[in-house]
């Protein structure tokens, strides 16, 4: 683990998630990648998690850290289901989540909840460090999420389609992951509608892809 | 008086030898002998009516509350001991406050009633308190509709239709079963509620009359209907009860 003088960075989500509302659901997106430092320590990791059967988690930040709040809300949603005697709704489990950055001020997770319940169809919650809790019609989090906010101010529209959703969180992802390092792997796209989740994943060579800029032929000195 | 529990009575926490908590019971007597008070579920809403006995010409009126509000959306009406009565308010009131704090929505109807439940069991457990004489009607409305409650004394929670307690509680129970309650407004069941408590008022005595209900036209928001109101629906009812006595006649 390294001593006083030779710390060793913890795992670390680098990380671009996004999740955006659409006619009917929401859709989820996370790249795969965790840093240790500069070592890449899983490049297929999944970042989008179940935290009831149709509300899930993004998780950026610390692995440990949210790893760990995505259980105990787990738990807590599952418990509150027993009580309600139905499913709970997304602002609750995302208000658990809320508690938890609040309560615990030292966490480092930047965290997205969306999904889907009958009183108020699909719901994306940021719930940044610090425990804020804000709804949005999308969102994106994460180191790479700097890169690809102009993107996503630009092209998303209210009422898209399933397919346009989609298809706007890939090319979002794919996007930050050619710019970001910390951010790359696999594409991991969830679908939450009120049938509940799809999970697929898109692969690098099915990724969308910017090379356009690269000339065919070198221009000029020969290296 | 049947039911003497000599001996078996003294605590809560005895049982007699066939099976009955007397404290409990006794607790009941002192909800069936206050004044009654009834709650029905309408098509828009929940209406709760309380009738308060005039104890004394010296008291305010429309003091001696015994509608309470416990959030926007849920509201309750006492029966019985009224000191008892606001220790239990006070409790769902910080219950459904919790709840909204932890899970960021309003509370449920059964789940506050679930909670008031517990709480008023607790107080059948142990020598050394004694049972609330209460029984709490409880009424929300939120997006699963409207819903009465009602909590005894023994902590038993059930829902319902409509229901009432108190000394006129059988004749009151025998006229709300014969309402239609799911084709009726709240205004249209304010004017019931009236009438069914002045006909089960038996004695010579005057009362008073508080509502309260959530519906549609209060924005599914608790509130104690106006005193202006109430005296209206007051006046119809009694100009109904007249005719139909002529009509016996």
């Amino acid at each position: 683990m390294g001593d006083r003088y030779h710390q060793e960075a913890a795992p670390h989500t680098g990380t671009t998630i996004v999740a955006v509302e659409y006619d009917g659901g929401v859709v989820l997106g996370a790249d795969s990648r965790v840093s240790t430092g500069i070592y890449i320590s899983n490049r297929a990791s999944d970042k989008i998690t179940p935290l009831s059967e149709s509300v899930y988690l993004l998780r950026s930040g610390s692995a440990a850290d949210t790893q760990a709040v995505s259980d105990y809300v787990r738990f807590f949603s599952e418990q509150h289901e027993m009580e309600l005697q139905h499913a709970p709704k997304v602002v609750t489990v995302a208000n658990l989540v809320k508690l938890m950055n609040y309560q615990n001020k030292h966490l480092v997770g930047a965290m997205i909840v969306a999904g889907w319940d009958s009183v108020e169809g699909g719901q994306v919650y940021g719930c940044p460090i610090g425990g804020t809790i804000v709804r949005e019609k999308w969102t994106t989090d994460g180191s790479g999420s700097t890169f690809i906010w102009g993107y996503l101010d630009a092209e998303y529209k209210d009422g898209m389609t399933r397919e346009e959703a989609e298809n706007l969180v890939q090319a979002a992802l794919a996007l930050a992951m050619a710019r970001d390092a910390s951010s790359g792997g696999v594409i991991r796209i969830v679908t939450i509608d009120k049938d509940g989740a799809r999970r697929r994943m898109v692969t690098p060579d099915e990724h969308m892809q910017m090379w356009d800029d690269i000339p065919e032929q070198p221009i000029g000195i020969h290296v | 008086m049947s039911g003497i529990g000599t001996g078996y009575d003294l605590s809560v926490s005895t049982f007699s030898p066939d099976g009955r908590v007397f404290q409990a019971e006794y607790a009941q007597k002192a909800v069936d002998s206050s004044g009654t008070v009834l709650g029905m579920c309408c098509a828009d809403g929940v209406v709760l009516a309380a009738e308060k006995p005039e104890i004394s010409k010296l008291i305010e009126e429309h003091s001696n509350r015994r509608a309470f509000p416990i959030d926007r959306h849920a509201g309750a009406v006492i029966a019985g001991v009224a000191a008892d009565g606001r220790a239990i308010i006070d409790r769902a009131q910080a219950e459904a406050s919790n709840y909204k704090s932890f899970y960021g929505d309003k509370i449920p109807g059964h789940v506050l009633a679930e909670r008031v439940a517990s709480f008023v069991h607790l107080f059948n457990l142990y020598w050394y308190v004694r049972p609330f004489g209460v029984c709490t009607l409880l009424a929300t409305c939120d997006h699963s509709g409207p819903q009465l409650h009602m909590v005894d004394p023994s902590g038993t929670m059930h829902e319902y239709n409509a229901t009432a307690v108190g000394k006129g509680r059988q004749a009151a129970k025998n006229e709300l079963e014969k309402l239609k309650l799911d084709r009726m407004t709240c205004k249209e069941a304010l004017f019931s509620a009236a009438k069914i408590l002045h006909q089960v008022h038996d004695e010579e005595k005057a009362f008073e009359l508080e509502v309260a209900w959530i519906s549609a036209d209060t924005d599914y928001v608790f509130t104690r209907v106006s005193n202006e109101e109430v005296a209206e629906a007051e006046q119809a009812a009694k100009a109904a009860i007249e005719a139909e006595d002529m009509d016996d006649d």
